[in-house]
């Protein structure tokens, strides 16, 4: 098990039905893009989790559903402020150095891609956010503000207002033919980032332009 | 369509959780073992052939549990003997174990999920995406309900899914294949393949005797991590440290399965890599042949590469063996039988 942490928690907000987002104080750095492991007792393997805040921040910001049969979720929606959690440090590789980049999520996938836009990241970048609802949009009104003619949001299952009314995968097969230089960051679920995925390589994007981070 | 499953299956219980059953029923606790050798030593199909254990206690374990034991919807036989088979999960999906009958050993490939998390470029269970993990019963059904169980002297953990992505299901399917009440199987003749789930692989390494094999595909951080999106968590670095911080023994083996792509990671810079990462680390390099999967962007090698690789890795001391291909007539590649079923359910038209 990899060594963990005692941390106080700050803030658990259910900010969409079924999902929230955990805020707690932090004393260690990370860069944009990096998971870390939560566990509520330090006998507990803990589960990983992709950070969501930005790199200045005071507080580490952890998105989430609630998901009824996980090992920790259920619990974890029930932890308060100046509640004790344990972490791991900060890992992983899914980092965006490059000056242009695509960044495409689903769901909870947006976290990773939410730490580099609040780490100040998000010039010459394309964000493609989808989910079937618009509240599952996380951090829809921050994205829309500062990225306004690069922040394309997808709505699948429900008209919204100032979204591509369809899947990440319908958006970008209107878009003809994306620009095969430039890296393409996956985050979501398995379907969607196998699916988005074979869609670019058909699209002429280079494999190894497109990088993924799944969730297990 | 689900497939209704009212009561609990019994098949891939460990000894300790019959026993907490059998108390819970009120039955004697030798009934456990009773239930095990029924279970894992004899062929039955139902509760009512445990013939040592009163009528009674049959009917109360019958109006609880069901046996949990069933056979391949499917099967697909290769003109090179190898055999495909299609079961059915408890949950209605369909999973694939593959037999492989050679001249010294016969093995079985059996799937730990139905679908996989994990993403691989190269696989074509990813492309099914996850649709659910298998029970330690399940796992093993796959092996009791081989028609050619009795011939079964190897077994791999290389189907569909990713095994320490379904940590428990996988140790307790290993416990019934290995416990002097379950198979009784000795662990040397099973291997579990993994892409590098690092806490996982701790645990199945510290609790379990069997084989274990790593995905590696390519010795570079870089060109691995758009093969397989894991290297973004968990690093090959990081995995190799894990394994030589592991006391192994002699008797216990580590293998790293190497599908070579055409012209992507068999080049004299791989070898060199390969050599230095592995530096140190007992163990066996298997190269495999990539059999192209649809809308794949990777090419599969022909043999000359994969025979020059192979002779320059052993002149760099590793030992390294070729895997034949088998089964290609019949989408012998894990994924392709059920993700061609889940197709067929999925468009019927």
């Amino acid at each position: 098990m990899k060594e963990i942490f005692q941390a106080i928690v700050t803030a658990n907000k259910e900010i969409a039905p079924g999902a929230f987002l955990l805020s707690f104080s932090r004393n260690f750095s990370f860069t944009a893009g990096q998971v870390i492991g939560i566990t509520l007792s330090k006998s507990e393997e803990p589960r990983l989790y992709s950070i969501a805040s930005g790199v200045n921040q005071d507080e580490v910001w952890i998105l989430y559903t609630v998901k009824s049969e996980g090992l920790l979720t259920p619990q974890l929606a029930r932890v308060k402020a100046g509640d004790d959690i344990f972490v791991t440090k900060p890992f992983g590789r899914f980092i965006c150095e490059e000056e242009r980049a695509v960044w495409i999520a689903t769901g909870t996938g947006i976290a990773p891609f939410a730490s580099m836009f609040y780490s100040g990241q998000f010039h010459n970048k394309t964000l493609i956010q989808g989910n079937r609802t618009k509240d599952g949009l996380y951090f829809y009104e921050d994205f829309k503000k500062q990225m306004p003619e690069n922040y394309i949001p997808c709505c699948s299952r429900e008209p919204a207002d100032g979204c591509f009314a369809g899947r990440v995968t319908q958006y970008l097969e209107t878009i003809g033919t994306p620009d095969p230089n430039i890296p393409y960051y996956l985050c979501g679920s398995a379907e969607m980032v196998v699916d988005v995925r074979d869609l670019l390589i058909e699209k002429g994007v280079p494999f190894n332009n497109i990088m993924a981070e799944i969730f297990f | 369509m689900q497939i209704k499953q009212q009561k609990e299956a019994l098949f891939g219980k460990t000894l300790p959780q019959l026993e907490e059953i059998v108390k819970a029923l009120g039955m004697p606790r030798f009934t456990a073992t009773q239930i095990a050798d029924w279970m894992y030593k004899k062929e039955i199909t139902s509760i009512d052939e445990m013939s040592n254990i009163s009528k009674a206690h049959r009917n109360l374990l019958a109006e609880k549990f069901d046996p949990g034991i069933s056979d391949a919807v499917k099967v697909q036989t290769s003109i090179d003997g190898t055999k495909k088979y299609l079961y059915r999960s408890l949950a209605g999906k369909f999973i694939e174990a593959a037999y492989i009958p050679e001249r010294n050993r016969n093995t079985l490939c059996v799937s730990s999920q139905v679908g996989c998390k994990m993403g691989c470029l190269f696989c074509m269970t990813g492309k099914q995406g996850f649709q659910g993990q298998l029970s330690a019963g399940e796992i093993v059904n796959q092996i009791r309900s081989l028609p050619e169980r009795n011939e079964l002297t190897n077994i791999v953990y290389m189907g569909m899914g990713e095994p320490f992505d379904n940590l428990e299901g996988v140790m307790q399917s290993l416990e019934v294949l290995t416990a002097e009440w379950g198979f009784g199987m000795s662990p040397r003749r099973i291997t579990v393949s993994t892409i590098g789930i690092i806490p996982a692989m701790k645990v199945f390494l510290e609790q379990s005797k069997c084989h274990l094999a790593v995905s590696l595909h390519s010795p570079f951080e870089d060109e691995r991590r758009k093969l397989m999106p894991i290297e973004n968590v968990y690093s090959l670095p990081e995995v190799l440290k894990t394994i030589r911080e592991f006391s192994m023994g002699k008797q216990r083996r580590i293998s790293f399965e190497y599908i070579v792509f055409k012209g992507l990671n068999h080049s004299p810079k791989h070898v060199k890599e390969m050599a230095r990462i592995l530096n140190g680390i007992r163990c066996r390099i298997n190269l495999l042949y990539f059999h192209p999967i649809p809308d794949t962007p990777l090419e599969a090698p022909d043999e000359e590469i994969i025979r020059e690789f192979k002779n320059a890795l052993e002149s760099k001391g590793l030992t390294t063996t070729i895997r034949k291909s088998r089964g290609q007539d019949i989408y012998a590649a894990c994924g392709m039988l059920s993700t061609k079923e889940l197709q067929k359910k999925e468009k019927p038209n």
